[in-house]
Parts: C-alpha cells; sequence; structure tokens
C-alpha cells in the first residue's frame, strides 16, 4: 500500500515537473518568436549585420535550449521512481566525444562568424572626410562639441570648466580655433554622411549608449576613444548613459538627430550665429 | 601521497572542548564552522533579498514612502546604495560562503575520510575573518553619506575621488573597500586549508579518482579562489591607498566634478582597476557555481540512483571551466575601451568555455536517464539546478560576442543572465544541499511538504522574475536607473517591471517558508537514522549528527568510487565507499 502511495507520489510530482519545464520553454520561444519586447530598427548598415548575428545566435542557443529542457522533462517523466531498477551504466565515451565535438564547431563557430561585425567598427578608422564630434560626459550631462567652418578643434582647460558659466567643457577663449567650436546637449547630425565621435569625459565612466545604432562605448576617464558609424534613417533618438556614474545615472540622457543635409547646414548656421551674437 | 595516519596522531588527538565558548563560538571543529559559516551565509541572504524587495518596490511605485527613512521617498543615492550593498552581499556572504565555506567546510573532511580540516585554528580564524568583513561591509550603511553608490564593481574614478563624486562615496566607500579585503583574506586562508586538507587528509583507499564530486568541485573552487582572491586583495588596497593616500593608481590627471578640477591626482588609468577587478570578477562566478554543479552531480546520482554519467568527464569538464575561468575576464570589457584587439581572444576563450558546461549538462541528463528518480525536495532543487544552469548559460552565448555585447552590455539581458546563472542556479545548489545534508548535520529531517511547497514557488518564481529581464535587455534598458520614468523608450516596458517585482514579492516572502522549515525540523523534525537517503559516501556510515571528531577513532577505509548504484547482481540498490568487499550482498 506504501509502496502505491509512492508511486502515486511520484507520478504527480514528475508530472509537474515536466510540465512546468515544457511550459516555461514554449513561453519563452514563443516570447522570443512573436518580439514581445524588442530592440527598434537599426538605423545603419553595421547595426543591420548585428541584428543578423543576434539572429543566429537566437536560433542556436533556441535549439540547445529546446533539446536541454525538453530531455530533462522527457528524462524527469519516464525515470521516475515506479519501482523499476535503475539501469547501470558509468558513461559512454563515443557519447561525450561527439557531444564535445558538435557543442565546438557550434559554440566557437558562431563566436568566429560572429567577429567579423566586431572588426568593422574597430579595426577600421573613420574615412578621412568624416565629420567629427566630440561627445563629453560629466555628472550628469553629455555635450557635443563641432570643430565650426575652421574644422579644428580649439584647446580645452579643465580649470575653465563651468557648468554655470556656459562653459561646460572648458574652451580655452584664447586660442582661435576654438572661436567657432559649437557645443551642443543635442547630437545632431546629417543623414547619410560618416560620423566619427571622439568620446571622453571629465570626471567619471560614463557610456555613450543609442539603440538605433547597435553601439554602446564607455567614456574612460583620461581616454579619448574613436567610434564611427554611418546613419541612414532621419529621425531623432535617444542617448542614455549605460555606466553607472552617480547618483543621476537614471537621468544622463540627451536626443540624437538626425537629419537631411540642408537642415543639418541650417542648424550648423544658426548655432554659429549664437556664438557671435555672444561674443 | 600522505594519507591517513593510522595512528590518530596529528589530528588525533584533539578533545571535545567542553566550555560554551570553545564548543560554539571560537571552534576549531570544522563541523562547527561550517554550520556558522552556513549562518552567517543565512542572515546574509535575508539581508541581501529585503535590499532587492525594496529596489524592485520601488521601481515600480517611485512613489511609494518607506517607514523609517527620513523623507520617506526613496532617493536615487539610497536606490544605488542597495543595488551595491545587495550585490556585494549576495556575491561575497552568500554565494562565496555558503557553498564553499558552509557546506565545504562541513563535509569535505567527513567525505574523504579525515577527522578535521589540515588547519583547525586557521579555520577558525577563516571564519571570524570573514564575520569582521561582514560587520564592516554593513556599516557602510550606518555612516555620514550612507553605503557606497559605485556598484559591487566599484569602478574608479566613481569609487576613488571620495565624497566629491556623490553621497556615500566618502566613508561609505571606503568601508566596503575594507570589508572587501578583509573578506579576500579569509577566502585565501580558507582556499589554503581546503587544498591542504584534500589533499593530504584523504583516508586509506581514497584516491582523487574515488573523491565525490562534490569533493572535486571544493577543491577546484579552492584553488581558483587562492588564485582570485589575492588579486582582489592587491586592486582594493591600491584603491583603498588612492582614497586615503593620495597615490593615483586608479585617477588620471586632467579630471573636473562639478566644475572643481582634480590636482591631486594624476598618472592612472581607471582601466587597471577594471582588469585586476575582473580577473578576479570571472572566476568568482566559478567559485560560485562550481560547488554547485558537484552538490547537483552527487544528488542527482543518490536520487536517480544511477552512478555519475562519465565522472572522469565531469571532473575534466570542472577542470577546464576552472582553467578557462582565468582566461575570459575581459569579456565585461568589451565596450571599456581597451584594446579592439584583446577582444577577439576572450571572445573566442569565452564560447570556448560554453563547451565543457555543455558536457556538463549532457552528462546531468545521463545520469538521470534510466535511472528511477526518487522526487524529494532536494533531489526537485537539484533538478531546478540544471534547467536554470541550462536557461543561464546559454544567455551568455550571445554576450560573449563583443558585436552583440556592444548592444547588450549593461542592460537588463546581463542581469537577468548573471542571476540565473551565479545567483538563482548557485542558490538552487545550496536548497538542494541543505535539503540533502541537513539530517546530517542537525540529526533531524527537514518537513518534505513545506519543503516542496518551497521549492515549487521558489522555481516558478525565480523565472518569473528573471526570463522577463531578458526582454527589458533587448528593449535596450539600461541597468542600475533609480527611476525609469524620464526615458521615452523605457515607457512601454512598465508593465514587464511591474509582472517582476510581483513576482519577487511573491517569491521573497515565499523564503520564510524555507526559514521555518529549518528553525522547526532542527528542533522537532522527524529523526533521521544513520543514512536516511540510501547514500554510499562516508558521511553517511557514521551517526546523525557526527561525533566530535568525526569517526570516534574509527576512520574507514575506502574500497570503491562514490558512486556504485544499481550494480547487476547486488542485493542492494547501492554499495557504501566504505563497506569492505566481503561483505557486499550479492545477489545468487
Amino acid at each position: 500500500m506504501q509502496r502505491k502511495n509512492a508511486e502515486t507520489g511520484s507520478t504527480i510530482t514528475a508530472f509537474c515537473m515536466a510540465l512546468f519545464i515544457v511550459a516555461l520553454t514554449v513561453i519563452t520561444v514563443y516570447l522570443f518568436i512573436i518580439k514581445a519586447w524588442w530592440f527598434p530598427p537599426a538605423i545603419t548598415d553595421f547595426g543591420r549585420q548585428i541584428d543578423e548575428q543576434f539572429g543566429r545566435t537566437l536560433i542556436i542557443t533556441g535549439v540547445v535550449f529546446i533539446l536541454a529542457q525538453f530531455g530533462l522533462a522527457i528524462a524527469i517523466f519516464r525515470f521516475r521512481d515506479r519501482g523499476q531498477k535503475a539501469t547501470f551504466f558509468e558513461g559512454n565515451t563515443t557519447m561525450e566525444f561527439v557531444w564535445t565535438l558538435a557543442t565546438i564547431v557550434m559554440f566557437v563557430g558562431l563566436g568566429l562568424y560572429g567577429e567579423h561585425a566586431w572588426a568593422e567598427a574597430h579595426f577600421q578608422g573613420a574615412a578621412p572626410g568624416a565629420l567629427q564630434v566630440e561627445v563629453t560626459g560629466q555628472q550628469f550631462v553629455w555635450n557635443f562639441r563641432y570643430a565650426g567652418p575652421d574644422g579644428q578643434f580649439g584647446s580645452l582647460k579643465p580649470e575653465l570648466v563651468s557648468a554655470s558659466t556656459g562653459n561646460p567643457v572648458g574652451l580655452d577663449p584664447k586660442d582661435p580655433a576654438g572661436k567657432d567650436d559649437i557645443v551642443s546637449p543635442i547630437l545632431e547630425v546629417p543623414e547619410g554622411r560618416e560620423i566619427e565621435i571622439l568620446i571622453r569625459t571629465q570626471d567619471v565612466t560614463h557610456s555613450f549608449y543609442v539603440r538605433e545604432l547597435r553601439l554602446k562605448q564607455d567614456a574612460v576617464p583620461g581616454m579619448t576613444i574613436h567610434m564611427h558609424f554611418d546613419a541612414t534613417q532621419i529621425g531623432q533618438y535617444e542617448i542614455a548613459c549605460a555606466e553607472l556614474c552617480g547618483l543621476g545615472h537614471y537621468r544622463m540622457h540627451t536626443y540624437f538627430n538626425v537629419v537631411s543635409q540642408a537642415d543639418y547646414d541650417k542648424w550648423v548656421s544658426d548655432q554659429e550665429a549664437q556664438i557671435k551674437a555672444q561674443q | 601521497m600522505v594519507t591517513h595516519d593510522e595512528s590518530g596522531g596529528g589530528h588525533g588527538h584533539h578533545h571535545p572542548p567542553s566550555g560554551f565558548i570553545r564548543k560554539y563560538i571560537f571552534s576549531i571543529d570544522h563541523k562547527v564552522i561550517g554550520i556558522q559559516y552556513f549562518f552567517l551565509a543565512l542572515f546574509s541572504v535575508f539581508v541581501g533579498m529585503t535590499l532587492s524587495l525594496l529596489m524592485r518596490i520601488h521601481l515600480v511605485w517611485p512613489n511609494i514612502k518607506f517607514p523609517l527613512n527620513p523623507g520617506g521617498l526613496m532617493t536615487p543615492e539610497q536606490y544605488l546604495a542597495l543595488v551595491t550593498m545587495h550585490g556585494s552581499i549576495m556575491v561575497f556572504m552568500v554565494l562565496t560562503t555558503a557553498p564553499q565555506s558552509g557546506f565545504g567546510n562541513y563535509f569535505l573532511p567527513i567525505q574523504i575520510g579525515a577527522e578535521d580540516m589540515a588547519f583547525p585554528v586557521l579555520n577558525m580564524l577563516s571564519f571570524w575573518t570573514t564575520f569582521v568583513s561582514l560587520c564592516v561591509l554593513v556599516s557602510a550603511f550606518f555612516v555620514t553619506g550612507g553605503a557606497p553608490i559605485s556598484g559591487w564593481t566599484a569602478y574608479p574614478t566613481l569609487s576613488a575621488l571620495g565624497e566629491i563624486t556623490g553621497p556615500g562615496q566618502g566613508a561609505g566607500q571606503t568601508l566596503w573597500v575594507i570589508g572587501v579585503a578583509i573578506f579576500c583574506i579569509a577566502s585565501l586562508l580558507g582556499a589554503l586549508n581546503f587544498i591542504t586538507t584534500t589533499l593530504d587528509l584523504r583516508t586509506k583507499g581514497m584516491t582523487l579518482g574515488r573523491m565525490p564530486l562534490t569533493c572535486w568541485s571544493w577543491l577546484i573552487t579552492a584553488i581558483l579562489g587562492l588564485l582570485a582572491f589575492g588579486v582582489l586583495l592587491a586592486a582594493c588596497l591600491l584603491l583603498l591607498l588612492d582614497r586615503v593616500a593620495g597615490t593615483s593608481f586608479f585617477i588620471p590627471g586632467g579630471l573636473v566634478v562639478t566644475d572643481q578640477v582634480i590636482v591631486s591626482h594624476k598618472g592612472g588609468s581607471p582601466l587597471l582597476w577594471q582588469h585586476l577587478f575582473w580577473f578576479f570578477g570571472h572566476p568568482e562566478v566559478y567559485i560560485a557555481i562550481l560547488p554547485g554543479m558537484g552538490v547537483a552531480s552527487h544528488i542527482l546520482s543518490n536520487f536517480a540512483r544511477k552512478p555519475v554519467f562519465g565522472y572522469r568527464a565531469m571532473v575534466a569538464a570542472m577542470s577546464a571551466i576552472g582553467f578557462l575561468g582565468f582566461c575570459v575576464w575581459g569579456h565585461h570589457m568589451f565596450v571599456s575601451g581597451m584594446s579592439p584587439y584583446s577582444a577577439f581572444a576572450f571572445s573566442l576563450m569565452t564560447m570556448t568555455i560554453g563547451v565543457p558546461s555543455a558536457i556538463k549538462t549532457f552528462n546531468w541528463l545521463g545520469t538521470i536517464w534510466g535511472g528511477r528518480i526518487q522526487f524529494r525536495t532536494s533531489m526537485l532543487f537539484a533538478l531546478g539546478f540544471v534547467s536554470l544552469f541550462v536557461t543561464g548559460g546559454l544567455s551568455g552565448l550571445f554576450l560573449a560576442q563583443p558585436s552583440l555585447d556592444l548592444y547588450l552590455h549593461d542592460t537588463y539581458f546581463v542581469v537577468a543572465h548573471f542571476h540565473l546563472i551565479m545567483g538563482v542556479a548557485a542558490i538552487f545548489g545550496i536548497f538542494a544541499a541543505t535539503f540533502f545534508w541537513f539530517p546530517k548535520m542537525f540529526g533531524r529531517m527537514l518537513n518534505e511538504t513545506l519543503g516542496k511547497i518551497h521549492f515549487w514557488i521558489t522555481f516558478i518564481g525565480v523565472y518569473s522574475i528573471f526570463m522577463p529581464m531578458h526582454f527589458l535587455g533587448l528593449a535596450a534598458h539600461p541597468r542600475r536607473y533609480s527611476d525609469i520614468t524620464g526615458i521615452n523608450f523605457l515607457q512601454p516596458l512598465h508593465s514587464v517591471h511591474y509582472f517582476i517585482t510581483m513576482a519577487a514579492m511573491i517569491t521573497i516572502t515565499a523564503q520564510l517558508i524555507f526559514l521555518v522549515n529549518l528553525f522547526y525540523s532542527m528542533f522537532a523534525g522527524e529523526k533521521a537514522g544513520d543514512n536516511p537517503w540510501h547514500a554510499t559516501t562516508l558521511e553517511w556510515a557514521i551517526p546523525s549528527p557526527p561525533p566530535f571528531d568525526n569517526f570516534a577513532g574509527n576512520v574507514p577505509s575506502v574500497y570503491r568510487g562514490a558512486y556504485e548504484f544499481s550494480l547487476p547482481d547486488h542485493t542492494e540498490d547501492y554499495v557504501p565507499q566504505h563497506l569492505i568487499p566481503e561483505k557486499v550482498a550479492k545477489a545468487r
């Protein structure tokens, strides 16, 4: 009698456990297939390459996920205690070998395949004609500096930094190259032109992150880091800080506008007019 | 190879202490120390969980007023202090402490047939050093400015420049650095003891190839600890010097914080900290999970009544994970500004570490396949461990690729990944171990009904909390945001946060069931026999709870491997390691 109760208990538990694991797997896979919450469309070729690699990785991990979880569920239900004797075996070298080889090919192959996009973003510098924008992070704002008509950035002095008097990055007024530098709290770029950003910070580590560019780069104290992109879709996007930088980390946020060349030219001349007026 | 000294010399001649203090407080008995570590971790895990509960509540109801909080509302710096302390307490005081120092301390000597650890006094010192580090760490809450807000990763320059960078970055951050440094010392002492004990104190016949996989996992974890904590200790000392002695290991020149020029520092590099921290930090992930792997293998075999599938492959896989664990730290730094060329190497090494992890999963399935699975609570947690390990591990294949990490780094996708694999899977290993070994430790059984209710709520609960976080990450939700109302693209995600908070509240509340079960069973549980699970290893050859010197002077010899279950032509479905061959009953 007791034996029978134990068997029923075992069957119920095995069934619940297997059912939950199967349900979990099905729901998870379903949410990934319908893309319940997903990244926004990419606005660069590079971003689209990353999306493809994400898709490949998702398929491989998805198949392994389903096989492993279903295998677990099947084993749990099929080999529940019904008073049978366990089959004695201590391993199987051939299967072990095949499995190891298969995962090496799958995982390392996937890794090699994905390196292409990374190489393109990081190993090649920006083309010579790229528009340079200097990105400066500070607790808790972003500032973007453009070289202006002379194409030259003026020098910066830490002791001149003063957000309250309108010099957030510390432009040196004595340097003629800096006279026409535009400093903007919003990143404004023309569509279809290669942009090179020079990422730096004044105080602690921040991280420049635009979802639609599929780009993230820490701004590291003491370093200036170059990245480049070519946005092909006009629109307004958001820049969020992605590295913990202090109590205002959550509000270190601004906009990234991709506009037509004409709109961009107009924006630049407006900015220059403002600088002239202030001088 | 030194095996056990049969005359009982060396370790045999210490007698049970009689006074309360020497018996329960400053004890040198590895079993008492193991239990002390267990309770330290238990206290810490409830503190850590409470902190996470407060964070979850604040994220969903930002206008809620917390009692005992001056002003009521949670400020951004309070939120970040919770983030920092939740991570630090969970990683150091729970995940490093319970599986290794707790259960390892208690069961490593018994499972290999030793009367104590190799250095009992050092063992006591390790525990009390850990205790001091916990006190120092927690005291950061109570100083001016409160606990640090720089996260458990404490990246300089935020962590190095002092209170100018934010509240909590003054005294709180200094206490944090000191607390972690003390913890490193404690862990180094412990690691030394584990390695020596395993290598030198095995009883007659206990070859390395016959050791239970739990002992293997504790040995490999100890080696990782010995190599990793030394590096973190050095990093902490350098950071402390930057903070209090005016050095500039991690601080470059020319910085301006809130319009104030930092003139006293120049020449350092924040990336140096990141390299040192993650050189420790990545092995630390395996320090947390390897003992869980050992325990899961052990328990799956026991309750499937089958030998571990591919014992040698399991040992090889754990060793490979341990070795590769030291070659992959750079995958935490793909967007940090380090050389993009090195990202190649780190990425491929990281994809490679998936291979031994996959071998382990395959072998766990092989272990229960064809078995006779008995669903004790301990077994349920071990099966849950396997499921969580698969889920948490696979998301690692996304993060290991630098091109995908560009998008996913520092989003909730990472939070989901490491909580599942390092947090929850490791905790399931701890629960499985608790239900398995509690009868031996306290001589009484944990209540199975309460145990199963607790298991089901926890298993469904943790998946409900962490699975949706992957999707937050896919929508690019950055981590460590105390308020999510200011960014447009986060607005559609409120419902997901709400669901997660609900699941967290239920799951965390359900942990009280475990607490009740633990304390109720300790005093009123059903009495356990010597070997309630029909297990094979040496701890089940002695009374529950074990006598002071484990074997009452009669250290057994070992005649076979640790997982001899369901051998053909035997009357019993298990053969204990210590049973002399003539006494093994064969079926005719």
